[in-house]
């Protein structure tokens, strides 16, 4: 047991180009994944808070819903998309980077969407009449409150990067593991753990740990910046 | 743009109706007061008349026989609604919507900033300034909007009494710049020192209308004295007799 950690914490310290790689793959994804998120989500979501448009509510419970999605449900579908014979399979995309991201994006979108149209509607109710009273059209002010919300949905963002970055059911289905290729912190601890090489998945293990907490504390210090910045 | 004409503006909401066959002609320059109790239907008013709600029924029209386009509007609420963001971003905002060039917009923003005495503190955060200097934005906002018709709904109901002054004295500047100004207060010293003329509002509907010095010494409906009866008190520290 003890040697596990000493092998494990050896790897860390020489930069393990196995751990590293790993670690590469699994941040490039992620962080790829959250940014086409956050670029359809944030739009998407500061919409749905403040247009008014038939069939609303319903786009509202869609949305909540979806946030909670099992990644490796989105895993399958974006698999069946891609397989060969699926809708997208001429791209050629299945078991490679591109993949996952693909299946990321689809787990993240609809997270960053539904915590943005909470956020910005919130601020509606407090700030959009006076918005409309300023002459605002709908763009406008969906875009101001978005501004003015910044700081929450950059919390909101690193939330979704923090779900992509620890999923493992999306990237495991439509990424298959391939050793140096599709292989992700998550996948590789999953695997090397059955296999038995402990020393790895624990180092794995660590930075992603390490990468959460950073995030996390990441959304904090930017919270109690705001908070003391802008009031 | 005046008079003001408003015609059976009736508008349900909650399952009553908040405005009741509301019917009045404004037409003095400068200064008309909407006084009456809480809830009686003054904020709604004031929304409907800036298009923010629709009425259910009923018409407001400006101009002789009602003809004439609607008039450049600007609102100044209680509490100003202000976004993360520096003093003078806020107050541009209020011409973001103007369809002149962004050195036009700029100018103006400029100058609204000095003219409520707040181009010292531009860059400031909004949000962390004292509750008079938000309502000197709000009115930075109201100047860079160049209105015709200026809807105050109690922009000092949260001031203390050098803050009112300060805005009362932006009150009087826009009126001397020709804008026509709905100004809804509780406070009857205020109300005798700016209005020409009053509107008492209860239950949604016009219980009197009529000169401020009239209505505040020889009202002549039950609505107006029980709401004066309750507010003198007010009045008589405002050094008003
Ligand atoms: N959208 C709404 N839904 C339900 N009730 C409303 C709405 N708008 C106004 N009211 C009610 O109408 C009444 C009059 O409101 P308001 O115009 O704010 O009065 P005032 O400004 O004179 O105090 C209040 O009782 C208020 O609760
Ligand atoms: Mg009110």
């Amino acid at each position: 047991m003890l040697e596990t950690f000493a092998e494990a914490a050896r790897l860390l310290l020489v930069l393990d180009p196995a751990v590293a790689g790993i670690a590469t793959m699994s941040l490039r994804v992620s962080v790829a994944a959250s940014a086409i998120g956050c670029a359809i989500g944030i739009p998407v979501g500061a919409l749905v808070a403040i247009a008014r448009f038939p069939g609303r509510a319903v786009v509202v419970v869609v949305l909540n819903a979806l946030m909670g999605l099992p990644a490796v449900v989105v895993g399958l579908v974006v698999y069946l998309a891609l397989s060969r014979s699926g809708p997208l399979g001429h791209l050629g995309l299945l078991f490679t980077p591109g993949a996952m991201i693909v299946a990321q994006t689809v787990l993240v979108t609809p997270l960053v969407a539904a915590l943005t149209r909470q956020i910005v509607e919130d601020a509606d109710g407090e700030l959009g009449e006076q918005l409309r009273a300023m002459g605002l059209s709908t763009l406008q002010r969906a875009r101001t409150l978005v501004f003015d919300v910044r700081f929450s949905l950059a919390v909101a963002v690193l939330a979704a990067f923090g779900r992509a970055i620890a999923e493992v059911g999306a990237v495991l289905v439509v990424g298959g593991n391939i050793a140096g290729h599709t292989r992700t912190m998550t996948t590789a601890i999953s695997l090397e753990t059955q296999k038995g090489d402990l020393p790895l998945a624990l180092a794995l293990g660590f930075v992603l740990l390490a990468i959460v907490i950073v995030v996390n504390a990441a959304a904090a210090a930017l919270r109690s910046h705001a908070a003391r910045r802008y009031g | 743009m005046l008079p003001i004409l408003i015609k059976g503006l009736t508008l349900l909401a909650g399952g009553r109706a908040v405005l009741d066959d509301f019917t009045a002609e404004i037409a003095t320059r400068g200064i008309t007061a909407i006084i009456g109790p809480n809830g009686a239907g003054k904020s709604t008013l004031l929304r409907a008349l800036d298009g923010l709600v629709r009425p259910g029924r009923g018409t407001i029209a400006f101009g002789p026989g009602g003809r004439s386009p609607a008039p450049r509007r600007a609102f100044v609420f209680q509490k100003t609604a202000l976004i993360r963001a520096s003093v003078v971003r806020n107050v541009a905002l209020a011409v973001e919507a103007e369809p002149i060039s962004a050195a036009e917009r700029a100018a103006r923003v400029a100058a609204a900033l000095e003219r409520v005495g707040l181009a010292a503190r531009a860059q400031d955060a909004a949000r962390r300034l004292s509750g008079g200097e938000q309502q000197r934005v709000a009115f930075a906002r109201a100047w860079a909007r160049r209105p015709d018709l200026l809807l105050l709904d109690e922009p000092t109901a949260s001031l203390d009494p050098a803050a009112t002054e300060e805005i009362e004295r932006l009150v009087v500047a826009l009126r001397d710049a020709g804008t026509k100004i709905l100004l809804v207060s509780h406070n009857l010293g205020q109300v005798a020192r700016l209005a020409e003329d009053a509107v008492v509002l209860a239950s949604g509907k016009v219980a009197e209308h009529g000169p401020v010095d009239r209505i505040l010494k020889h009202p002549a409906s039950e609505a107006a004295r029980a709401y004066l009866k309750g507010e003198l008190p007010w009045m008589s520290f405002a050094g008003v007799s």
